[in-house]
């Protein structure tokens, strides 16, 4: 399954890239590839959904991403609000104390 | 949730834990998935010994929602090794990670509390891969000493992730989404769908019974019944019908995908129970428009839609929605003054 074609914001940065291999590692879906054993390669960019894990996990900071939930009602809600799309799955329940 | 307030001033304690879940538990997990107790359903943060590990056995991080907490010591069945529970509020590992609840500064603040390296003298921590959002495994590294291995999406895949070294194989890291996945998803697209529904259904009835002289109950119910149906037709094709059969509708935006399901599920209501053309007209804005908007609400459920491209659904979504629902009402306005004669 894939969502929508030329939307992410993800962007890879070839130059700082040492081919440590943990975006690939992090990755739920495979957009990232190592290249001859060197560098990471953007297989299927469109792939992406903006979870961050391989921005977070890049310590040369290869890796740029605008990471967020891909939630409609998180975003409207963010409009709404105007603050940053959260989910409200579990906020502010089940907290200890 | 009291006891998570206790401070211990000497050595950490640990917990045993079984695993093999109780029948309750199971009966407590499809709760979750289909009322209120997901939000409260938390299992206390701190260490957890599965088996009999000791000083070599593998740490598994966990989130303190006690169905991840549960999937994961299940998955360890017949292993001796630690589980280390975050405290994510509550949250699963992915929409924690997503919140940073699950993330960098709990895990170091938790190996640092509980004196991790007094229980194992090894130095690898096992963290779920969907967990990675909200952690940098070189941080953590450069404060506790750890080395994060990321393990398998599904925690089922953990002993053959460990048979082959540690490490990940492609299969293993990619997240599923198979139609089981999607079903045990829609009773929470559903549920608050139909308490709409149940406000709709009821101002239908009240417009439908509107006449001059009063309103006349008869009537409210029989030509509020096509209206009923469709209604119900469109809130199972966008919460139930679209998600279950998401690969094989055409187009990937939700929007079109569930607008697309709500066409088909409007004339098949219109096939069931015959209405007039201006109802008719009514009932094919309406309906599918609903069934979109419903659909879109999946993509905070899927497991591959992002912010940018719901933002882009949503920029083109809302207005039509919007201008949908006036639309919408100024017919039925039309439909009930034709009805009266005025017009």
């Amino acid at each position: 399954m894939k969502y929508l074609a030329n939307v992410t914001s993800l962007e890879f940065f070839s130059d700082t890239c040492t081919g440590c291999g943990r975006c690939v590692e992090v990755c739920p879906h495979a957009v990232f590839i190592i290249v001859n054993g060197k560098k990471a390669a953007l297989n299927d960019k469109d792939r992406c959904m903006e979870c961050g894990a391989c921005a977070r996990n890049c310590a040369f900071g290869a890796i740029a991403v605008n990471a967020g939930v891909g939630c409609a009602a998180a975003i409207i809600n963010g409009m709404v609000t105007g603050s940053k799309p959260s989910c409200g799955c579990g906020d502010n329940a089940g907290e200890c104390c | 949730m009291r006891q998570c307030c206790e401070k211990s001033a000497s050595a950490p304690p640990v917990s045993t834990v079984s695993s093999d879940l109780t029948l309750r538990e199971y009966i407590e997990h499809i709760r979750c998935r289909i009322s209120g107790l997901r939000i409260r359903y938390a299992v206390k943060p701190g260490l957890y010994a599965v088996g009999n590990p000791d000083n070599d056995s593998d740490v598994f991080v966990s989130a303190n929602y006690k169905m991840s907490f549960d999937i994961l010591r299940r998955a360890l069945k017949g292993m001796n090794a630690w589980i280390l529970v975050l405290d994510t509020k509550g949250v699963n590992v992915w929409c924690a990670a997503g919140k940073g609840t699950f993330g960098t500064d709990e895990l170091i603040k938790r190996i640092v509390e509980l004196q991790l390296e007094k229980t194992v003298s090894h130095k690898r921590i096992i963290v779920p891969q969907l967990g990675a959002p909200g952690v940098a495994a070189h941080i953590v590294q450069q404060k506790t000493g750890f080395r994060i291995s990321y393990g398998p999406v599904d925690a089922r895949d953990i002993r053959r992730y460990i048979e082959a070294g540690y490490e990940t194989t492609e299969d293993m890291r990619r997240v599923k989404f198979t139609v089981w996945d999607r079903l045990v998803l829609t009773p929470m697209e559903m549920i608050p769908a139909f308490k709409i529904y149940a406000i709709y259904a009821a101002l239908m009835f009240f417009i439908m019974g509107l006449k001059p002289s009063g309103i006349m109950f008869k009537d409210g119910l029989a030509n509020g019944l096509p209206f009923f149906l469709l209604g119900f037709l469109a809130v199972l094709a966008g919460a139930l019908v679209t998600p279950l059969l998401l690969p094989f509708v055409p187009f990937r935006s939700f929007a079109v995908k569930g607008w697309l399901v709500g066409i088909v599920a409007t004339l098949f209501g219109i096939k069931i129970i015959p209405v007039a053309t201006p109802a008719a007209i009514f009932s094919f804005l309406f309906f599918p428009l609903t069934s979109s908007y419903i659909a879109l609400q999946f993509t905070g459920s899927t497991v591959f839609t992002g912010m940018s491209g719901v933002r882009k659904e949503i920029k083109f979504g809302l207005p039509v929605y919007i201008t949908g629902a006036f639309v919408s009402f100024v017919l039925l306005v039309f439909f009930k003054l034709n009805q009266w004669g005025i017009l």
